[in-house]
């Protein structure tokens, strides 16, 4: 199976990448573009027997970093 | 004193981290690369800067499990003296020796220069050879230096004096236009709770060697060598 692990900053922390993509939207005229956070996804193969705790464990431990990120998880 | 200087694929201050320390009297200095599994008799850890692994996935993320690491996290646990400038700094919060992270600057933009920093604590092996809300000059090089660490995690570094360096101008003022990177409370540097793990993001490799401009850096060595002479054998 394929899974898709998304990474993205904690609201609370400073994303400059991502205020710069808004300042560049509303640039391009796209009005009322809110808060832009950029993260990053990573697509991940893995036997389908992979028990659902094994890809928290390493989503959790390698893929992001619990201080700053959030992350979600979706099989495909 | 020994310094073992961790080598990652990617790290290029390790050079410069063993010839700052070598040209110290009482000091020597080594490499041990990041598959071993024992830091020898080391008396203390630096470790450098640089990118190591090429700072994929996040900076540090992937040299927290370096073989050597594990070493490192006993060495430490055990009160031994570790350093970590800049990438070392960023693995050594991965590692959760150091609370917070280091994320994107502020700017955006990758920052080399002088600046200048503000000795918070003098309370430490890292620091007492300074003077209490000296100012001293040295060189970062970063793009991913800005501190982070929630508003409990400050506050704790707070009151429990950890805060080593602040970033600040010239006149020692930390002011928000002296803050490189946009870190929380201008945080430069900090240690852990035992006091024997410290992280900072200046360089102070590259301010030793007179030759090369302000000697500042000198001092973070010179404190780690007199706690060493005054140390209990």
């Amino acid at each position: 199976m394929k899974v898709h692990v998304t990474v993205l900053p904690k609201p609370s922390v400073l994303d400059p990448q991502g205020a710069a993509a808004a300042e560049a939207i509303r640039h391009l005229g796209l009005e009322g573009v809110g808060r832009v956070r950029i993260g990053k996804m990573i697509e991940l193969e893995l036997p389908d027997t992979t028990p659902e705790d094994e890809i928290h464990r390493i989503s959790r431990d390698l893929l992001s970093n619990p201080v700053i990120e959030d992350y979600s998880i979706s099989k495909q | 004193m020994k310094f073992a200087v961790i080598r990652f694929p990617g790290s290029n201050c390790d050079q410069d981290c063993v010839l700052a320390l070598n040209a110290l009297q009482g000091a020597t200095a080594d490499y041990v690369w990041h598959k071993d599994t024992s830091l020898g008799d080391a008396d203390a850890v630096v470790v450098p800067g640089g990118f190591s692994y090429g700072d994929y996935l996040r900076c540090g993320a992937i040299a927290r499990f370096s073989p050597i690491m594990q070493a490192v996290q006993e060495f430490a646990s055990a009160g031994g003296t570790v350093l970590g400038i800049c990438n070392g700094f960023q693995i050594l919060c991965e590692t959760g020796l150091l609370p917070g992270a280091l994320v994107r600057n502020k700017g955006l933009h990758f920052v080399c220069k002088h600046q200048h920093l503000r000795v918070e604590s003098t309370d430490s092996r890292f620091t007492s050879a300074a003077q209490d809300g000296q100012v001293l000059n040295i060189p970062i090089a970063h793009g991913e230096g800005c501190y982070f660490a929630d508003d409990a995690t400050l506050a704790d570094l707070r009151a429990s004096d950890r805060i080593l360096l602040r970033y600040c101008d010239s006149q020692g003022d930390t002011t928000a236009a002296a803050n490189p990177n946009g870190s929380r409370d201008h945080i430069a540097g900090i240690c852990n709770e035992g006091r024997n793990v410290f992280g900072l993001m200046p360089h102070p490799e590259r301010a030793c060697d007179p030759q090369l401009g302000p000697t500042d850096g000198l001092v973070i060595f010179k404190s780690l060598l007199n706690s060493h002479i005054l140390q209990p054998a």
